[in-house]
């Protein structure tokens, strides 16, 4: 077991526990960053994928995993910052101007969202959020001049610096340009959980009334917390409409909104880690489905045909088991193997035990 | 010099006074005990300070302050801290950061300087670490630092509930009930904490409490209340010999 | 008259969508739970009837299969409670919600592999029939949903607020523990109101399939009967209809007189403006949380 002596504040400040951890880290962005050199163009696509739904994943668990409100509908917002980016790129504003402005814009429609939303608790959140997913494409069927409609948009590469990048092009570019801003957010989202205002949003998210009596103001936090969270989420969507080079209204659905959210519950919600973790389920598992598809397909001779439905009934299943049997996620999971080892042999199987408490009605009647 | 003041408040729900045309004046520097048995309104009294009620008339003063004027989150500003009877603590984080956010009210860096987490916001961590280690080692809860607070026993949680209205530097320390559900060693720490509180840090503490041991031992003045209303008000010794409040409690000899 | 005919067929309409309603307000009501695949439910209660009743399947008679189905979607709504949902007692709402989802991913998945992903009807002895009253020519199945509807609202309405079983489900729900206390086996109960729920998916799915055609889609019909729930105020069974009616009514409306891609559109606008003015619903029950 590694023991870490604490000889001064500032090693619960910085980021990481000790220079291994760091050292670690560093050599995962090293390998990532190299992936382009090892892995063909088809990998490397699925890769950049991945990125693009953890920037997602973090955008979602701002406000679901750190501030507890429940969003079933942040594919409004990833279309959101779809459209704004290419719409800015159309209208010539360069690339490195345009984006950045795309998920400013989101914050801003976010906090808008959020103002008749602060009133809501819980369960209704979740269906306000939704209903506002489920109008979305209406919407972008409406604002048609802007979003091309049911048509839909078309966008290929786009120059920064004078080079051009481009998603079939050079997906290398690409690749590294997704990676650059995955590392600006997940630093931008350390420093948060480590200074006051990312404490204030843990605070409202485990008890209101007594961040009210320590001097947080919930609506303006909760505001923050949405412009934040709709911010990345915007650039997640402007990544994710650059990627697909193809988009319409039907593009960024409400299921889209599900999936995300089931995503971190995956990966384990309130950690930045459970947001890479659950994109890295959500982005593999259909090429694991097929792979395996084929695999039984060769064994019993039987047809490969698509199955309807069978991405989203497994990945169903595997929420189900996770929810049952670990409501932390993959990363909960993780540190309870990590302790085990840590403290072999003196783990014991109730350390991660959670209270139960009984549940009383919000309910006046 | 009077630190709080309540001047002629009423509250109302529907039909049923809470608090009826209540007058008090807690002293700065004492510790000043509400009783009074269930319902009576001692902790409405609580939650109309930390403003989750308007009251029906009157005027709540804090130090000079008008509090009617403040937001429910604007009362920490002023310097009031608070408990709660059934301690609601931020469950999934540590001791650490419970105590931390204890420190938001002095938070002076904003959203850009802390995404980017400058000097500026590494000195002002620096400094609230210290102040949260100062109050760690006066109640004694180095060895729960980084623990989760779901996981830790329930005598510990109101220590910690303590602790972190102390992380705010309150001129008032409102304790709900601080000693229901400890064990009678923890009761006797927690009464000489309440007696450090006001002597060492001159910290002037408000409290509910049924414990009379506790409450005739550490307080000032005791505030009786029944029905919302004020029954005595005086030494703990003349508030228990009170006719009206043996009748409170005991109900009337026949 | 052109009018009227539009208020009948969208009361009908209102009428499935009420009675999933009805569904997720009993959850709700006893468990404190959202059920999410509560349309998925009512989906698969369709799917068991045709499979019983249709000649292609087993052909059973319709009166007969009728029963049967309904028993096997009550004991379905046990199963789930007994395996799943009763783990995560205690837990958070947001648990309940996310399993439910995921649950309905599941349900759509395996109903399409059992019944295929093309569109089915149920057949049953109204099938074809009309009513003509005045000038209006009424389909009997919307007759029969309709009648059907009010008298299973107005009975489970009676049976939470007069019978002791009705009342133990209500308090089980309000205080677990105080509930515990006073003798209610809490979980038993929540059992119990999973089956009930089940078997009213069961109905409104019967109705729906002898209505219209149901695919492994059709489910995502809950979404639309969830905004009638919230509309209707969550914790009230008359409301959950009454939303159910207002949805059902609005959606016809709105395609005739603004735009014909309104109908899909107006439900959720609805929804938003309930609850942006009305955040708890149009009959709503929640108070501030008491410190």
């Amino acid at each position: 077991m590694r023991i870490v002596f604490k000889t001064d504040y500032m090693q619960d400040i910085r980021p990481w526990k000790d220079g291994f951890q760091l050292r670690l880290y560093l050599l995962l962005l090293f390998v990532v960053a190299a992936a382009p050199f090892a892995l063909d163009d088809f990998y490397l696509g699925e890769l950049t994928n991945v990125l693009i739904w953890a920037i997602a994943g973090l955008g979602l668990m701002i406000l679901t995993g750190h501030t507890g409100q429940v969003s079933l509908g942040h594919a409004a917002f990833l279309a959101f910052g779809c459209y704004a980016n290419v719409a800015l790129i159309e209208a010539g504003v360069p690339f490195l101007v345009a984006f950045p402005l795309a998920g400013i814009l989101t914050g801003i429609a976010g906090v808008t969202v959020a103002v008749p939303a602060l009133r809501l608790h819980g369960i209704y959140l979740a269906i306000f959020t939704m209903a506002l997913s489920i109008l979305m494409d209406d919407i972008i069927v409406l604002s048609e001049p802007i979003t091309g409609g049911v048509a839909g948009k078309y966008i290929g590469g786009f120059d920064i610096f004078g080079l051009t990048v481009d998603r079939w092009g050079t997906p290398d570019l690409f690749y590294w340009l997704v990676l650059y801003v995955t590392v600006l957010v997940t630093l931008g989202y350390i420093n948060l959980l480590r200074a006051p205002l990312g404490r204030s949003f843990i605070a409202v998210r485990d008890s209101e009334v007594s961040a009210q009596a320590m001097g947080i103001d919930i609506a303006r936090t909760k505001m923050i917390s949405f412009a934040l969270s709709c911010a990345v989420t915007g650039w997640a969507g402007a990544l994710m409409g650059l990627f697909a080079g193809a988009f319409n209204n039907e593009t960024f659905s409400v299921l889209i909104s599900i999936q995300l959210l089931m995503m971190i519950v995956i990966g384990g919600l309130g950690s930045i880690h459970g947001a890479f973790l659950g994109a890295i389920v959500i982005g593999f598992l259909p090429q694991f489905l097929s792979i395996s598809k084929e695999y039984v397909g060769a064994i019993f001779g039987g047809n490969t045909v698509a199955i309807p439905g069978l991405e989203f009934g497994i990945f169903g299943m595997i929420l189900i088991g996770f929810i049952l049997f670990e409501p932390m996620g993959i990363y909960g999971r993780w540190l309870k193997i990590r302790t085990w080892f840590e403290l072999f042999p003196f783990y014991r199987k109730d350390m991660f035990k959670r209270q139960k408490s009984y549940l009383k009605t919000e309910r006046l009647r | 010099m009077s630190l709080l003041e309540f001047e002629n408040v009423t509250l109302k729900f529907g039909g049923l006074t809470a608090v009826d045309n209540l007058s008090f004046e807690v002293q700065q520097g004492e510790v000043f005990a509400i009783v009074g048995p269930n319902g009576a309104g001692k902790s409405t009294v609580f939650n109309l300070i930390s403003r989750f009620y308007d009251p029906f008339s009157g005027s709540i003063r804090f130090d000079g302050h008008d509090l009617l004027q403040a937001k429910p989150s604007g009362v920490a500003a002023f310097g009031v801290a608070r408990t709660f009877q059934n301690i609601e603590l931020f469950e999934h984080a540590t001791v650490l950061q419970n105590l931390l956010v204890g420190r938001h009210r002095h938070r002076k860096t904003n959203l850009i300087s802390e995404l980017l987490f400058t000097p500026a916001v590494r000195r002002q961590e620096l400094e609230n670490r210290e102040k949260v280690e100062q109050i760690i080692d006066f109640l004694d809860l180095q060895a729960y630092r980084d623990k989760l607070i779901s996981g830790l026993p329930y005598g510990v949680r109101k220590v910690v509930e303590v602790a972190r209205a102390l992380a705010t530097d309150p001129k008032l320390l409102l304790l709900d009930e601080p000693a229901s559900g400890l064990s009678v060693e923890e009761t006797t720490d927690m009464r000489w904490w309440i007696d450090d509180i006001r002597r060492q840090m001159g910290i002037t503490v408000l409290m509910v409490e049924h414990d009379m041991g506790l409450v005739s031992g550490v307080s000032d003045r005791v505030l009786a209340m029944a029905d919302g209303a004020k029954l005595a008000l005086g030494p703990p010794a003349d508030v228990q010999s009170h006719p009206a409040v043996i009748e409170a409690y005991l109900g009337k000899a026949s | 008259m052109d009018n009227a005919q539009l208020l009948i067929s969208g009361l009908a309409n209102g009428c499935v969508y009420g009675l999933i309603a009805l569904g997720f307000v009993l959850i709700y009501k006893a468990t404190e739970a959202v059920n999410f695949a509560q349309g998925d439910f009512m989906m698969l209660g369709a799917f068991v009837t045709i499979g019983l009743t249709n000649t292609e399947y087993m052909g059973l008679p319709f009166w007969l299969a009728l029963p049967v189905s309904l028993g096997i979607m009550g004991a379905l709504g046990y199963l789930l409670d007994r395996l799943i949902i009763r783990r995560l007692f205690g837990e958070s709402q947001t648990a309940v919600v996310i399993l439910t989802i995921a649950l309905g991913f599941v349900i759509r998945f395996i109903a399409g592999l059992i019944w295929g992903h093309e569109p089915q009807t149920l057949q049953n002895p109204l099938a074809g029939k009309e009513v003509r009253m005045g000038g209006l020519v009424l389909g009997m199945e919307d007759v029969a949903i309709i009648i059907v509807t009010v008298l299973l609202t107005w009975s489970l309405y009676v049976f939470f607020s007069r019978t002791k079983l009705g009342l133990a489900m209500q308090g089980a729900s309000q205080n677990q523990l105080a509930a515990y206390y006073m003798g209610i086996p809490v979980r038993r109960v929540q059992g119990w109101v999973w089956a009930l729920a089940g078997g009213v998916a069961g109905i409104a799915g019967i109705l729906f399939a002898a209505k219209g055609a149901v695919d492994p889609t059709t489910g995502l019909l809950g979404i639309k009967a969830f905004a009638a729930a919230v509309i209707g105020g969550f914790g009230s069974l008359p409301g959950a209809l009454a939303g159910g009616l207002i949805v059902g009514v609005v959606e016809p409306f709105a395609s005739r007189y603004i735009a014909a891609g309104y109908s899909q559109v107006a439900p959720y606008a609805l929804l938003l403006a309930v609850l942006i003015f009305r955040p708890n619903g149009l009959f709503s029950q929640v108070r501030v949380k008491k410190v």
